[in-house]
């Protein structure tokens, strides 16, 4: 076998030359003929009647080609923008999902929401005449904290939900939970916040629209993690244009993280507006424009409360979140704080007892949907900081309380629906504790306190679900979509292959993992196959790449696609060489009769396929297979995660002193892939915990709209990770996979906060820990 | 409108060029140079770095006509032929990319860093070589992967 590119080997990314050349193709490098640009007149108000738009002076400059509004927009039937996730609220009643149109018409409810569209003969005249435009407001009162705009008087965003409420929805049995909790020899309680982020992908959005009108068919070349969707929801819900006569490209995409999964106002109206004006549109949003504008993620607030019995087990746990949803939902807004929240708050640990409730308000600021983790770190960063802060008050090591209470015997039904199939919780949480020497933190703490700062150590143990499935299951919890993925595998005359792959990559590698899965399947060298994403006109369909999905679904699509091929491929080598199916093996690249020397070369059998002169009888010319994958669960990737901090009590600053995590993903096709997908994850969580945070004002207004006001992470700020494995393989996909892309984004920030609050002997210390937060926390615990 | 004369990546360029034109837009939509990106509208994240006569620059941050006259090369121009630069192999080797969408600024900011320190013989620590490439944001790799490579392309170059 292929030892040095099959599954397991570090194999160097296929794709990197043309990113280190400066070759790559991102949206914004696409130009066509006769392209011209747009640019949106957005609100400066949180909340507001649109009066009137006067547009005159816009059009009358030069370069002006038009200048078109909501009115327009609905009146040419495009459709209202739609959340694809139905929730029912605990008394039956439908989640209160109120309108939202490409372009606003008569409210704007976030600022930065859009109520015209310049087109122009370049991007820096459109950009001027906007500025042109002039919008007759009615400024209205704005609220942007989901838990005030619950309160009685408070601003209504959307008519049809009454004090703001979108649903109001529970999981668990309540009545159980309360009379565990009342039996329990130990309660801890905690208020927690889950800041509000900004994905950030480093490319910003862009959209390139071109109508053809000789056929009458449209061309999208878009920032997406998931062009197909796009193409169905363009047209099956915003009546852009019917499927066949609309094309989706998501070429290069630099980052995505969640927030390149919905279809945004930007994208519609370049689509619409190059119809309208008959020239190709193209936008690219500035990184202002990404602040106001992308989908952000987290922001809840919750009460939680964990029981204990005598021995320190866990009894019960009650959760109570309030999940801002921003003005309008987004596409999957609906699913994160319920089916991926709630359902994993068991964590790692056996608990009979759990009940959440979800309230989903509406506020005046950008819509929150799904960022890297979606829901699971809100769960995760709940369970892991009640835990640890439990084990402080019970005066128990955390490590040993969780091993107290850790699931030890597979399949587990959790009382959330989740069915956890495999896993090995203590291989993880010993691996790390080992690697991160554990032992030694006394000393270094000792070292420390000596040189006047404060250290301190936190665990994280998660677990999380990737891979949503199957879709009847997602289906019946009120998903609009299925949630599998299709594959294709052409095997050319001369044995090259291509894999055509509904999974979308934007930075995760595919071009190396998938094809290395082919060259081990099929014993071929790495540079004969290719992989073929991002065009809905090349690859048949495809649910896209979320969730960390394209390694548990994606891949396993292939997989099937490939026992097809492989089917075929000895059929059609038994025929030739007069030999049975079941001697035939395929390897060194010939397909070979088992025990004795006749053999073809495998692009013999590609090219017998094609030229079909000696092909078994009724079999068809060809060889080339594709495959739909449903799997059968979700996977379950878990972990523990240990960071040690060091704390200067003068200034509060937190330096992060070492960072060590040991994961199950399952099978892991590629270790440097994965590793540096569980480094970026760190990054994102480290960023959360200590830097990361979308201010708005109380009445909506965006404080941190640039780099100056918003903390990213950068290299100075993040220590360097010590990165393990301790793997079980899981039972629900042909590969055994997992998946990796959102383990260390939802693993890492109760670790870096549990450390905090061990360094400063505080428990009550809010994300992100700046110097000042930090300090504050260290003046209230009087140290 | 300014007439502009510059050299880019070795060849000599003359272009008609409004006066307010960014360095990096002058060379995204004028010479059609997409490899260097722009990833911000505050100068803070790096991607559109270029070396202007052998200095690391953000190119969103100048002018394009005041630089008449003066040399800038792009991740274009970085290897020589075929041969790739000792950064895009190191990049390469450490996984040092994911998206992609960061690296020619950062590979252009960290040839520049591992020049200076090497033109001041001194050696780049771990430390050295993150507070160096402090403006440049990554949000995809977590930069520890991004430090190994510039440190192995630092033993090379
Ligand atoms: S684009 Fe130049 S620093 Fe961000
Ligand atoms: S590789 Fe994606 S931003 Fe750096």
């Amino acid at each position: 076998m292929n030892a040095n590119v099959g599954i397991g080997a570090r194999v160097k990314r296929k794709e990197d030359r043309r990113f280190i050349t400066g070759k790559g193709k991102y949206t914004d490098d696409v130009r066509v003929e006769n392209q011209a640009y747009a640019a949106f007149v957005r609100s400066p108000h949180a909340h507001a009647r649109v009066k009137s738009i006067d547009t005159s002076a816009a059009l009358a400059a030069e370069g002006v080609i038009d200048v078109l509004n909501g009115k327009q927009l609905t009146g040419d039937g495009i459709g209202n923008i739609i959340c694809g996730w139905a929730i029912t609220s605990k008394d039956g009643s439908p989640m209160n999902m109120g309108p939202w149109s490409a372009l606003a018409t008569d409210r704007v409810r976030y600022v930065g929401d859009a109520v015209a569209v310049v087109v122009a003969e370049s991007a820096a005249v459109a950009r001027r005449a906007a500025e042109l435009v002039e919008v007759d407001y009615e400024v209205l009162p704005g609220v942007s904290s989901a838990v005030k705009a619950m309160n009685k008087g408070a601003p209504q965003v959307h008519d049809n939900a009454p004090g703001n409420l979108i649903y109001d929805w529970e999981i668990g049995d309540a009545a159980a939970t309360d009379a565990a909790l009342a039996k329990a020899a130990h309660v801890t309680e905690l208020c927690l916040t889950n800041n509000r982020l900004a994905p950030n992908p480093m490319e910003t959005r862009s959209a390139v629209a071109i109508y053809d009108e000789s056929e009458d068919h449209y061309t999208l070349y878009t920032t997406s993690q998931n062009p197909h969707v796009a193409r169905l929801v363009l047209s099956a819900f915003y009546n852009v244009a019917p499927e066949h006569k609309l094309r989706v490209i998501a070429p290069d995409v630099g980052g995505g993280f969640g927030s390149k999964i919905y279809i945004y106002p930007e994208e519609i109206t370049c689509l619409w507006a190059s119809m309208k004006t008959g020239r190709s549109v193209k936008w690219t949003s500035d990184r202002s424009e990404a602040f106001m504008t992308d989908a952000h993620g987290r922001d809840h607030s919750s009460v939680a409360k964990i029981g204990f019995d005598a021995n320190n087990r866990i009894v019960g746990l009650k959760v109570d979140t309030v999940a801002n949803f921003g003005a309008y939902m987004s596409l999957f807004s609906s699913a994160v704080p319920t089916y991926l929240y709630a359902t994993l708050l068991s964590g790692q640990y056996d608990i009979a007892n759990i009940h959440c409730n979800v309230r989903a308000v509406y506020t005046n600021t950008v819509p929150v949907d799904a960022y890297r983790g979606a829901g699971r770190p809100e769960a995760c960063y709940l369970v892991e900081r009640i835990i640890e802060t439990a084990a402080r008050e019970l005066k128990v090591d955390p490590a040993e309380l969780r091993r107290t209470n850790f699931i030890r015997s597979f399949p587990h039904q959790t009382p959330v629906i989740m069915n956890y199939d495999v896993g090995d919780f203590d291989a993880n949480l010993e691996q790390a504790i080992k690697a991160a020497d554990v032992a030694g933190f006394a000393k270094r703490k000792a070292a420390s306190a000596k040189a006047g700062k404060l250290r301190g150590l936190g665990y994280s143990s998660y677990i999380e679900a990737c891979g949503i499935a199957p879709s009847a299951a997602v289906g019946s919890l009120g998903a609009g979509v299925g949630l599998w993925e299709s594959a294709e595998v052409r095997v050319n005359p001369v044995g090259t292959i291509e894999i055509l792959t509904g999974s979308h990559s934007h930075g995760q590698g595919h071009e190396t993992t998938f094809a290395q899965i082919v060259a081990e399947r099929f014993d071929l060298p790495i540079e004969n196959i290719s992989i073929v994403h991002g065009d809905t006109d090349k690859v048949q369909f495809g649910m896209g790449t979320y969730g960390s999905r394209s390694g548990a679904v994606g891949m396993s699509a292939i997989v099937r696609a490939m026992d097809k091929v492989e089917a075929k491929v000895k059929k059609i080598a038994a025929h030739v060489l007069e030999a049975s199916e079941d001697d035939i093996v395929i390897e060194g690249g010939q397909v070979k009769v088992a025990g004795t020397d006749k053999a073809m070369g495998w692009h013999e059998v590609g090219l017998s396929a094609y030229t079909a002169h000696n092909l078994p009888p009724d079999m068809e010319p060809g060889l080339k297979e594709s495959a739909f994958y449903d799997p059968a669960n979700f996977t379950f990737p878990a972990g523990t995660y240990i960071c040690e901090v060091e704390v200067d009590p003068e200034t509060g600053a937190v330096r992060i002193d070492r960072f060590t995590a040991s994961d199950d993903f399952g099978t892991i096709i590629n270790p440097m892939i994965v590793e540096g997908q569980v480094h970026g994850g760190i990054a994102q969580g480290i960023g959360q915990a200590l830097l990361e945070q979308v201010i708005y004002d109380e009445n909506g207004q965006l404080i941190t709209g640039s780099y100056m006001d918003y903390a990213m992470p950068r290299a100075d700020d993040l220590p360097s990770y010590s990165v393990h494995h301790a793997s079980t393989v899981c039972p629900n996909n042909p590969l055994g996979i997992k998946g990796c892309g959102e383990a260390g984004a939802i693993g890492s920030p109760p670790a870096v906060i549990n450390a905090i609050t061990d360094a400063i002997g505080n428990n009550n210390l809010s994300m992100p820990a700046t110097p000042l937060a930090v300090w504050k926390a260290l003046q209230a615990a009087g140290k | 409108m300014t007439k502009l004369i510059m050299t880019v990546n070795g060849k000599k360029v003359s272009r008609d060029v409004p006066d307010e034109t960014l360095l990096s837009e002058f060379l995204r939509e004028s010479l059609r140079l997409t490899g260097t990106h722009v990833g911000c509208d505050t100068t803070q994240c790096g991607a559109c770095v270029v070396h202007v006569n052998g200095t690391a620059v953000k190119s969103c941050s100048v002018l394009a006509v005041s630089l008449n006259g003066e040399s800038v090369t792009t991740i274009e121009g970085l290897a020589d032929g075929g041969q790739l630069h000792p950064m895009q192999k190191a990049f390469n080797d450490n996984h040092g990319l994911q998206c992609g969408f960061c690296t020619p600024g950062m590979i252009m900011a960290s040839v520049d860093l591992v020049a200076k320190a090497k033109a001041a013989g001194r050696k780049l620590s771990e430390d050295d070589i993150r507070h160096g490439l402090e403006g440049n944001i990554c949000r995809c790799t977590g930069y520890h992967n991004i430090v190994k490579a510039v440190a192995q392309a630092a033993s090379e170059m």
